[in-house]
């Protein structure tokens, strides 16, 4: 199947959001909010569903199988998701099924994550203090999804997100999220152009077709 | 009166001091009271002969044996063991009673009493071997196994025994013979059981004056009752009888079966023992069968220690002394002639190792069978009386000698097996249950049934009999039985339980089982149900090692639940009950400090305090989180830091003291 396919049926899109700590969540919390209102989009709290981490696997699996995007949206947490999306990918991507010789049910699925990170873009930076880009430091999710077959893009990142509100960026990042979210739906996005990108922040426009 | 009670203070003291020594030494308590018995007949003189009477009522223990025997052995066990039972036992009787008879002849003694003497000599003393072999933890392994086949075929072939010897009778001496041959063995099989020789007349048996023809179809109809009772009449009675809630009367009701199913062979001429063995079998699947075990347990242990001291007792030291060297050559003989037998059948049906030994040394004695058979043969004529004191004295030095064998096996044979075959042992070592779950009710039961779905062995024990009952409809096997009894936990294991679980629902019930349990097995686990707060600290106290409050948990999950109902998200419920259990705990153990068994915690000011204090903290610290957002207990983790990032680097790489 061709990434770039004629499929005029939207893609069903699949975002598994996970904070621990829902009520101290503000930028996530507004993209939260965003997605919701995304027609086409199931919006999964992690948290909420799995209150004690015990994780159905059967049921996950076949919610990824009714999809073809799947994103993660969560906090950076030493840069990487929080435990339960961890979790969530030890419990799930089962061999035989996610991956191995027979294991292709997420074979050409779109997958990338969208994050809120506490430090502003230059911390990601050789110079900066957190001295690798957002891109590198999810390399583990990068070689997972390509190990599973799926189409990686790069991460959609909400830097300096603590004090988004203070800045009025919300709206503006908010915008771009549900940007994606629809061009994804509706097979707008120049996938093969935004694969090569380090990040998807501020490239909506040079990637949306027609 | 004053007879019997002085008697019952010699025979008891006499057991009280010695037993527990020759336990304490190793030497195991059927030589305790063995010695017993020498020190207060042939050494002190305090017992006389009533000592013959008294051995053939404690007879009745060897009854109540195999009756717990039987119990431990399901139905399909004991015909796996057939082959065993009628090779293995079958070529005992026969190849030593032959060479007995043998060295009897080239004695000089007439062929006639050489066969009497060998049948005799052949059978071993199924009362002390199953009581050693249960004892050192040896009926479980191959060679006792193989011993209890030879046992119960010895057992069995008594019967026989008894309808064929009067026809050696000595041709001058032969009197009434043949005719009645049938009658006497019925006779002194029910002298065997009950008590006294043949001095009691023979109007206890229905199959004497029956046609031969009848005869076995009579037979077949009684062990149809044993066999058909036990499996559709005893659970009925059983459960009748614990609706009544009367204790006594389980006693009662399990002597009345095994007294009852003993008088029912007598009747018919079979052996008791054998007829206790096969309802044992029969009830081996049942319910009720620790309770069952528990109730018959003290009889059996009581009349067998009788039963050794009267062994001991009647050993004559006139008798002895008069010819020793001819009676210890005899004795030499007789165990390396049976020994010698049983190590080459051991041979045969590939008995390996320790095993063969074990079976060997075990069965070289004499049985308490010899004494009743050697009387018998005397009154009729088999045996010539001056014969008899001498080979009686032999019986009972040879189970004398046989606490000695086992001995010898333990520290010789056992011991060099044990560095040569380590691996053997796995698949010989009883299988009991690793965790007893005490109470079925609604809290055992799920600890039951995620035992038993993990695979682990469980024993589970319950007092309403409806329960048990319902339980197996839905084939869940529960055993009947209250588990505050000393006597029943002993019945269902407790001495080589892994873990015990008490899951009973009274409070007061519960302390106690935790405390019996814990000084009877200081080191296993206990996981105890605690019904409320100052409960948890008496448990702790009693020596539990997991101490789970029955409502803690599950009001828990309602709060949670509450707290998701006004709303909340649900991993924040989950992390405010988190909290509070975390904090519970740290209270609980706080708390157990200051509490006193024996002060209300009302009036216990220093209780009191701790407890308003920790509550005040909890609730600070729950509210306080909602509100102030920052430095709380339950999302430490989960916040931001307070500084924009960029800024708390810069002050880092600037050291810049100001901010």
């Amino acid at each position: 199947m061709s990434i770039l396919d004629d499929n005029t049926q939207p893609r069903r899109i699949l975002i598994l959001a996970a904070h621990p700590a829902p009520r101290r969540s503000v930028a996530g919390k507004a993209l939260r909010r965003a997605a919701a209102e995304v027609e086409g989009v199931t919006l999964a709290d992690l948290y909420a569903e799995y209150p004690r981490q015990d994780i159905n696997a059967d049921r996950e699996q076949a919610r990824l199988e009714a999809h073809d995007v799947i994103i993660f949206l969560h906090p950076f947490f030493w840069y990487s998701t929080p435990a339960i999306l961890k979790e969530w990918q030890d419990i799930v991507l089962e061999h035989g099924w996610a991956y191995g010789h027979e294991g292709n049910a997420l074979s050409g699925k779109i997958f990338f994550s969208a994050l809120t990170a506490g430090g502003p873009e230059t911390a990601y930076t050789p110079e900066g203090y957190n001295h690798f880009p957002v891109r590198t430091l999810l390399s583990p999710l990068e070689q997972t999804a390509d190990l599973c077959g799926m189409v990686y893009l790069p991460p959609l990142t909400f830097f300096a997100a603590g004090h988004a509100g203070e800045d009025n960026r919300i709206d503006e990042h908010a915008a771009e999220w549900k940007g994606y979210l629809m061009a994804l739906r509706d097979h707008r996005l120049d996938i093969e152009a935004a694969r090569k990108l380090p990040l998807l922040n501020g490239q909506l426009n040079s990637l949306v077709k027609g | 009166m004053g007879g019997f009670l002085l008697d019952a203070t010699i025979y008891l003291t006499a057991a009280v001091i010695l037993v527990p020594i020759a336990s304490r030494l190793g030497l195991g308590s059927v030589l305790g009271y063995l010695i017993a018995g020498v020190l207060i007949g042939p050494v002190l003189g305090l017992v006389g002969s009533e000592t013959q009477d008294l051995q053939h009522f404690a007879e009745f223990g060897v009854v109540m044996m195999l009756f717990l025997i039987g119990l431990e052995l399901e139905p399909r066990a004991l015909w796996d063991m057939r082959a065993r039972l009628l090779g293995l036992g079958g070529l005992q009787v026969t190849v030593t009673a032959g060479i007995i008879a043998a060295a009897a002849i080239a004695l000089g003694i007439y062929w006639t009493v050489a066969v009497a003497i060998g049948l005799t000599f052949a059978l071993s003393s199924t009362a002390i071997v199953m009581q050693t072999l249960s004892e050192k933890s040896l009926d479980k392994t191959e060679g006792g196994r193989g011993s209890f086949s030879i046992l119960l075929f010895q057992d069995i072939a008594v019967i026989p025994m008894l309808a064929f010897l009067p026809l050696l009778a000595m041709p001058d001496l032969m009197g009434s013979g043949l005719e009645h041959a049938a009658g006497h063995a019925a006779d002194a099989a029910h002298g065997a059981a009950e008590h006294g020789g043949g001095d009691h007349g023979p109007s206890l048996n229905l199959v004497e004056n029956l046609p031969g023809w009848a005869y076995g179809p009579v037979v077949l109809a009684a062990i149809g009752i044993v066999v058909g009772g036990g499996r559709y009449l005893v659970r009925p009675l059983f459960r009748f009888i614990a609706r009544s809630g009367l204790r006594e009367m389980f006693t009662a009701f399990a002597l009345f079966l095994v007294i009852g199913i003993a008088l029912l062979m007598t009747l018919v001429g079979l052996s008791p023992a054998l007829g206790t063995f096969l309802a044992g079998v029969v009830l081996a699947n049942s319910e009720y069968r620790h309770e069952l075990e528990a109730d018959i347990e003290p009889f059996r242990g009581l009349l067998m220690g009788l039963f050794f001291i009267t062994v001991g007792a009647g050993i004559s030291f006139e008798v002895f002394l008069d010819d020793w060297s001819l009676i210890l050559g005899l004795l030499a003989g007789l165990i390396a002639a049976k020994a010698a037998v049983l190590g080459i059948l051991a041979l045969i049906f590939k008995i390996r190792g320790r095993d063969r030994w074990l079976m060997t040394l075990a069965l070289a004695q004499a049985g308490e069978f010899g004494f009743v058979l050697l009387s018998f043969n005397v009154q009729n004529q088999v045996i010539p009386p001056d014969l008899q004191p001498v080979l009686s004295l032999l019986v009972a030095l040879s189970m004398l000698v046989t606490p000695l064998l086992f001995i010898l096996y333990e520290q010789v044979f056992a011991r060099k097996y044990t560095e040569q075959e380590p691996e053997r042992d796995a698949d010989e070592i009883d299988q009991r249950g690793t965790t007893i779950i005490a109470g079925n009710g609604r809290f055992g039961q799920i600890v039951h049934r995620v035992l038993r779905a993990s695979g682990y062995e469980i024993v589970v024990l319950e007092h309403k009999s409806d329960f048990v009952e319902n339980m197996a409809k839905f084939g869940i096997k529960t055993f009947y039985g209250d588990a505050t009894r000393p006597d029943l936990l002993h019945a269902a294991g407790l001495a080589e339980a892994k873990q015990f679980v008490v899951a009973i629902d009274d409070k007061e019930q519960i302390t106690e089982l935790v405390k019996h349990v814990r000084r009877e097995r200081p080191d296993i686990h206990i996981v105890a149900r605690a019904i409320d707060r100052h409960h948890v600290y008496q448990l702790y106290a009693a020596g539990a090692n997991d101490i789970i409050r029955e409502t803690f948990d599950s009001a828990v999950r309602a709060a949670r639940s509450a707290l998701e109902g006004l709303g909340e998200h649900p991993f924040e419920a989950e992390k405010a009950v988190r909290y509070f259990v975390r904090h519970d705990r740290e209270t609980l153990i706080k708390l157990a400090e200051a509490w006193r068994e024996d002060v209300s915690v009302f009036e216990n000011p220093e209780y009191m305090a701790i407890a308003r204090r920790q509550n005040e903290m909890m609730e600070d610290t729950m509210r306080n989180d909602r509100e102030t957002g920052r430095n709380n207990a339950l999302d430490r983790a989960w916040s931001p830091p307070p500084v924009r990032p960029e800024e708390e680097a810069d002050s880092n790489e600037d050291d810049d003291a100001t901010r």
